[in-house]
């Protein structure tokens, strides 16, 4: 059986598609099949940020237009042999993307995959919808800020809501708190809201603090997920939250402000 | 180091702040979510209704509802203007 994420978030550029892209790299290097498809149709991004957007020959909406079969427009990862990257469309309409097309698709890749990410888009429009729409679990992407909080908790609504899950009384969509460009630093000195503080306002089962990184910008330049760069504490953090929705029993880290030696101090950290 | 923290605890951090709001707007939001969709026009029909007979403005009424385990209740409050407005 596939298991089926949403990543999502309301708000927009909050980390949406670097976890994406992460978590779906992660899963694959664990050895389970697994496809990401990027449903920000008219802004695809998922492309560059896994570096094959030279690869990119037909979309999502080829797809669901029968212009392209499954399998022409999956790029196969260069890097893992187990992940495969659905692009979405970057000129066409949106009312191509419906929820009898999505519904095929995500069917036919049930039969292969182990686990589709679906990297859904910002705000509450069509995409957005349809992403969640089919999904089994829910990575809520939220940073330590009032109006990502506030839409992640608008989202949490529609989650319950307006799913497959909830028009066939099944049962809900899973839903995971990603806390994502933390600063520990800012929390202590009471500038940043702290986990303790988003958890108690959403209530959400916390899968993963992600701390502020530069290694995160680093590896959207270069199209490499932030997952692979292992030295990293994002890089590391990623590996934890995979590690952890697969059952592992892993303790959080990068909550507390590290302490620096008198070396790091004095040429900087990573 | 504590004199630093002397003067900062005299005010409440920006954190604490952001997140008292947060949580009565969530809450806030919450209540309005789970409310049956014709609420709103629910209300605009009553006050048309009032309206034919009594001249009450926009906002003399007041839809809350509420619902628990066993039972749903919808608060319907209605302010009538005093005798000295109704007059005139």
């Amino acid at each position: 059986m596939a298991r089926i994420i949403v990543v999502t978030s309301g708000k927009g550029g909050v980390g949406k598609t670097t976890t994406s892209a992460a978590i779906a790299m992660g899963l694959a290097k664990k050895g389970h099949k697994t496809a990401v498809i990027d449903f920000d149709v008219g802004l695809r991004n998922l492309d560059l940020i896994m570096g094959c957007e030279r690869r990119v020959i037909y979309d999502l909406i080829n797809v669901i237009n029968g212009e392209a079969s499954l399998r022409q427009a999956l790029i196969k990862d260069k890097r893992c042999n187990q992940l495969f990257i659905l692009p979405a469309s970057q000129t066409r309409d949106k009312d191509a993307l419906t929820k009898e097309g999505i519904g095929k698709i995500l069917e036919e890749l049930a039969k292969d995959f182990k686990y589709i990410v679906c990297d859904s888009p910002a705000g509450i429009e069509r995409g957005a919808n349809l992403a969640m729409y089919f999904a089994d679990d829910a990575f809520v992407v939220t940073n330590p800020e009032i109006a990502s909080v506030r839409d992640s908790d608008r989202m949490l609504g529609i989650l319950a809501s307006k799913s497959r899950r909830s028009e066939n009384d099944e049962e809900a969509i899973k839903e995971y708190l990603l806390l994502t460009r933390y600063s520990p630093k800012r929390v202590k000195i009471g500038e940043m809201l702290s986990v303790e503080d988003v958890q108690d306002i959403l209530s959400l089962h916390l899968l993963g603090v992600i701390p502020e990184s530069k290694s995160v910008l680093n590896a959207s330049n270069s199209g490499t997920p932030v997952i692979l760069n292992e030295e990293s504490n994002a890089g590391q953090a990623y590996a934890d939250v995979v590690a952890r929705y697969l059952g592992e029993d892993k303790p959080h880290r990068f909550i507390d402000e590290e302490k620096k030696g008198l070396f790091r101090k004095i040429f900087g950290s990573k | 180091m504590s004199l630093l923290d002397y003067f900062r605890s005299s005010k409440p951090s920006s954190a604490s702040l952001a997140k008292e709001r947060l949580q009565i707007l969530v809450a806030h939001e919450r209540v309005s979510r789970n409310q049956p969709s014709y609420i709103p026009k629910l209300q605009q029909e009553l006050l048309t209704v009032i309206q034919k007979y009594v001249n009450v403005g926009q906002d003399a009424i007041s839809i809350n509802y509420e619902q628990d385990d066993n039972q749903e209740m919808l608060e319907l409050n209605i302010t009538l203007p005093d005798e000295s407005e109704q007059n005139n």
